[in-house]
């Protein structure tokens, strides 16, 4: 069943579902690398929550007009108008009071939520309210679902995907350097505004699949997770749009291939599967990695002031450090150095030395300033200047037993 | 080659006379952000009623330094004495003035209530601030030209007389050793005027007073001992000795030039 | 209004709704001023996957395994988003992301998965709250007030409510000094020896658990409009943090009473028959707050202007 469901064999709908769900997660994922490199991911916030009335108020515009209340198109419409006015809520709130955007996007994320709440008690009231379903877009749900809505879902993610992959080239311009986008012409505000077209225009799409609380993560996980495995933009956006769609893909398989599988939790889960797996194993900026460095790192730095101290006569006055250079052979237990640590400590004392007077030098700033205790002046300068700084060298001196 | 000799020398001597119970005693720090060193190895030992300038170029670890020793940033190594004792224990006799920059100067408070968090330690948890408290914490104003503002919230102050405020809750204090850092940054001459005056006042009482600081060309005239610091320590001492061209041409480099044109005594 | 009608179906609805306001409004303070207002939103968004495993391990729908489920969420949130935060070095905002709507989304699928349907546990309820039903059925007027046996008969979730409303206020009171100034100036009260870590888990913590408290009443989501809109609103009225605090109970208050009001009559006056959810009505009103205070509020404007 779950392979039927991988390969697309699982009839129509559940085909166009995935295949939205694809596109979905991949524009998601690009538009999600905007909004989290500005560092405002969490507006999406605002945006989804800010969805509900719009859905409430649309079916009883459509029931009052005499069409049928649920149909997808027209939910979905009203969910933009009252996202794009919790937007602009969020904006108003930060440009003309005090107010933080972080307590501007949390008000405006309950506050309308809550009224959307009202509304849909109003709604279970109607007569043609009882069955309306509209909880389905709380959550996502994408069984049972019309041939039409199916095909509105994929072609919904087709057209973000299509503006996202128009618009990326000014999005990661100003994400990247906005001072140096604008001073290249482009208009900061209108490039956000276009961000945050796109980033509703996900949700919308995103409302009947994996529901308007969980929508949040396809803008937030797929980012977050690819920004571990490289740092150049040009590549965050890709990666993430690759996760995103590899997220809704699997989510949408699996979520079709048994019942009580709800496709939008199902995503989430395997996003997140993915991010943990990034979090803890990706190679640069693992924690995995990041733990084995700064413990070897920490080692280095107490052996090195270890030897330094050695060289200048002076105690050692952590306990940690002379248990290091005990450990390496170049001290006993007490902190008295060996002959190998005599011998390393006098290195360490030349490279010293070396590097004050390369310090000194007005000609050689640009390495000088590579200076920070650990690095071997060997790696900065050539082997001529090297020569060079140790005709500066007073004669060797004696290192202290 | 007589500034090497002289910055081992230095680090020699300075061991082997830090008294036990100096204001404040750093050894063997080493602070990084990831894989490089901000500050590596540095030693240093402010003498009781000492006023010293911790100076140095942009990204020199100044700040990191300070805030290191305060236990505000975790090192990598390194050993912090305060009055002989460890930090924790001593807390009480530090008074730190933050940069200005570093808090939310929107936050809806008064000149006073700042001053009096000054107080905080005798206060406790749920003593009443009582007048003698409101009086002293205003006598704390005064002293640093403040004293009219005291109801004001602090969001309306100027750059200059948000430092004196913060200068004003050091002092309610009452500390035995005060950090400070780059009290002087973005400040109008009448507050560094008024600040300098404190801080002199402070000295004269006994007080040890560490300041990171950024122009030298005031060096000289406010403060008696240095510590150059470049990442290593570069010279510690008093100005005489160790306010050198040598030392500032070791920390500085090729930027010492340009800091001159900028009126910095050709020799300290 | 006769007490015949008011006691027994609308007094108590309103009093937890006030208590759960002000519970909630009072640490909320602290959090928009630390720019944690986001803290609020994850956590409450945690409580559900907290109940339902509360509800898997007990497999029961009693009140005190659902709030201690729902703390262990809470908790669990903010330990995860922190360790996410330092170790891997990312923004504050993404990590809450990353960890409410995971954490959210395993809710959700545990309940699926799980035979729940035969208990009175759905996520609808979860994220609207029922506050009208928490009626006092044994009262006959305001003279059942003084009536042991009726008194018995309060909705438990009353007394919960009103107790968690003690325990914040215990909180806010006695720790209000290093609250302050571990707000303002972190790394001065750290040199003053505060452990500024333990007070930001501790505001947290105490978070919630007026959250957990108040979710049963009014939902959870609707829990983060009470966590930031009156005390949101009250910054903008006032520049003295003792004045804000006030300002937002009675912001709290007024919301709660007047949303309870409007959403149980208001569609009467309007004609229609019958009442709408009353804690949507509740954060509408503390929006309608908010946005007042936003245009009106004589400290509206930052610190330029």
């Amino acid at each position: 069943m779950l392979w039927q469901a991988l390969t697309l064999q699982l009839g129509y709908n559940a085909t166009l579902v995935a295949i939205g769900a694809i596109l979905l997660g991949f524009a998601a994922g690009v538009t999600g690398t905007f909004l989290f490199l500005r560092r405002r991911a969490l507006v999406s916030d605002a945006i989804s929550h800010a969805t509900l009335p719009g859905v409430g108020l649309a079916f009883i515009v459509m029931v009052a007009l005499g069409g049928d209340g649920r149909n997808l198109a027209g939910l979905l419409a009203g969910s933009a108008v009252t996202a794009a006015l919790g937007l602009l809520a969020v904006q108003w709130l930060t440009r003309r009071t005090r107010l933080a955007e972080d307590s501007a996007i949390g008000a405006v994320l309950s506050v309308f939520f809550g009224f959307g709440v009202v509304l849909l008690t109003v709604i279970q009231t109607m007569e043609s309210g009882r069955q309306a379903g509209l909880d389905s877009l709380l959550l996502g749900s994408t069984a049972g679902m019309l041939r039409s809505d199916a095909l509105l879902i994929a072609v919904g993610g087709a057209l973000t995907l299509i503006l996202t992959l128009i618009l990326r080239r000014p999005m990661i311009m100003v994400a990247f350097d906005e001072d140096y986008a604008a001073a290249l012409g482009l208009n900061i505000r209108q490039v956000d505004l276009a961000t945050m077209g796109l980033v509703m225009a996900v949700t919308v799409v995103g409302l009947k699949v994996v529901g308007l609380i969980l929508i949040v993560a396809l803008l937030i996980i797929p980012p977050v997770t690819a920004r571990f495995w490289t740092d150049r933009t040009e590549r965050v956006w890709l990666l993430s749009g690759v996760i995103g769609g590899l997220s809704g893909f699997v989510g949408a398989a699996i979520s079709a291939s048994a019942p009580a599988l709800p496709t939008g939790p199902i995503i989430v889960l395997t996003g997140f599967s993915v991010f943990a797996a990034s979090l803890f194993l990706a190679p640069n900026r693992g924690v995995l990695a990041a733990v084995i460095r700064h413990v070897a790192f920490q080692r280095r730095v107490h052996v090195r002031q270890g030897l330094l101290a050695l060289a200048h006569g002076q105690p050692i006055y952590e306990r940690y450090t002379v248990r290091l250079l005990h450990r390496a052979g170049l001290s006993r237990p007490d902190g008295v150095a060996t002959e190998a640590g005599r011998a390393r400590a006098a290195k360490a004392l030349l490279d010293e030395k070396r590097w004050e007077i390369l310090r000194a030098m007005p000609d050689h700033e640009a390495a000088a300033a590579l200076y920070d205790g650990m690095r071997p002046i060997e790696t900065v300068v050539t082997r001529d200047q090297l020569a060079e700084i140790d005709t500066h060298l007073a004669a060797p001196q004696e290192v202290p037993a | 080659m007589t500034r090497i000799a002289l910055a081992s020398t230095n680090g020699q001597t300075m061991t082997g006379e830090c008294p036990e119970t100096a204001p404040m005693s750093i050894r063997g720090m080493t602070v990084s952000y990831g894989q490089k060193p901000v500050v590596f190895s540095v030693d240093a030992t402010f003498p009781e009623g000492s006023m010293t300038a911790i100076i140095g170029p942009n990204g020199a670890g100044k700040s990191t330094l300070l805030k290191a020793s305060l236990g505000i940033l975790r090192p990598l190594s390194g050993i912090v004495t305060v009055f002989g004792r460890p930090l924790n224990s001593q807390r009480h006799r530090i008074a730190y003035v933050p940069q200005r920059a570093s808090v939310d100067w929107d936050f809806p408070t008064t000149v006073l209530d700042v001053v009096l968090m000054g107080l905080s330690r005798e206060l406790g948890l749920l003593r009443l601030v009582r007048p003698r408290h409101r009086a002293r914490a205003l006598d704390c104003l005064t002293r640093v030209g403040m004293a009219e503002f005291a109801d004001r919230q602090i969001g309306q102050l100027s750059g200059g007389q948000q430092q004196r405020v913060f200068l004003a809750r050091a002092l309610a204090q009452g500390a035995d050793l005060y950090l400070l850092d780059e009290p002087f940054a973005g400040v109008d001459a009448a507050t560094e005027k008024a600040i300098i005056a404190v801080l002199k006042t402070l000295r004269a009482e006994g007080k040890t007073v560490v300041s990171v600081h950024h122009d030298l060309s005031t060096v000289g005239d406010y403060f008696d001992r240095v510590l150059i610091l470049n990442t290593s320590k570069i010279a510690e001492g008093p100005v005489a000795d160790a306010f050198t061209e040598a030392n500032l041409q070791a920390a500085y480099g090729g930027r010492l030039a340009t800091a001159q044109v900028a009126g910095i005594p050709a020799a300290g | 209004m006769s007490g015949a009608e008011f006691v027994p179906l609308s007094l108590t609805p309103i009093l937890i709704g006030v208590f759960a306001a002000i519970a909630c409004a009072l640490p909320g303070n602290f959090l928009v001023l630390r720019r944690q207002a986001l803290i609020g939103d994850a956590i409450s968004h945690v409580v559900l996957p907290g109940i339902v495993v509360a509800f898997l391990i007990t497999g029961t729908v009693t009140a005190w395994p659902m709030m201690i489920g729902a703390a262990a969420a809470a908790l669990l949130a903010v330990l995860l988003i922190e360790a996410i935060r330092r170790l891997g070095g990312i923004e504050p905002g993404a990590a809450m992301g990353v960890v409410f709507t995971t954490m959210f989304a395993g809710g959700v699928l545990l309940l699926e998965r799980s035979d729940t349907s035969t208990v009175h546990l759905d996520v609808e309820h979860a994220l609207m709250g029922n506050l009208e039903s928490l009626i006092w059925l044994d009262a006959f007027g305001w003279g059942s007030l003084l009536d042991p046996e009726a008194l018995a008969g309060l909705p438990p979730e009353l007394l919960r409510m009103g107790l968690s409303m003690i325990g914040v206020v215990a909180f806010i009171w006695l720790f209000w000094r290093p609250l302050k100034i571990s707000t303002f100036d972190e790394g001065f009260a750290q040199v003053m020896g505060m452990r500024t870590n333990l007070i930001g888990l501790s505001l947290v913590a105490v978070s919630a658990l007026a959250a957990v408290a108040a979710f049963d009443a009014v939902g959870s989501i609707i829990v983060i409009a009470m966590f930031i809109c009156p005390p949101a609103a009250a910054r903008l009225m006032t520049d003295r943090l003792g004045a804000q605090v006030g300002w937002s109970v009675v912001f709290a208050t007024l919301s709660a009473v007047l949303g309870y009001v409007l959403a149980g009559y208001g569609p009467l006056w309007l004609g229609a028959e019958d009442s709408v959810s009353a804690a949507g009505m509740i954060a509408t009103m503390s929006g309608i707050v908010l946005g007042l205070a936003a245009l009106f509020g004589p400290a509206r404007g930052g610190a330029q202007g």
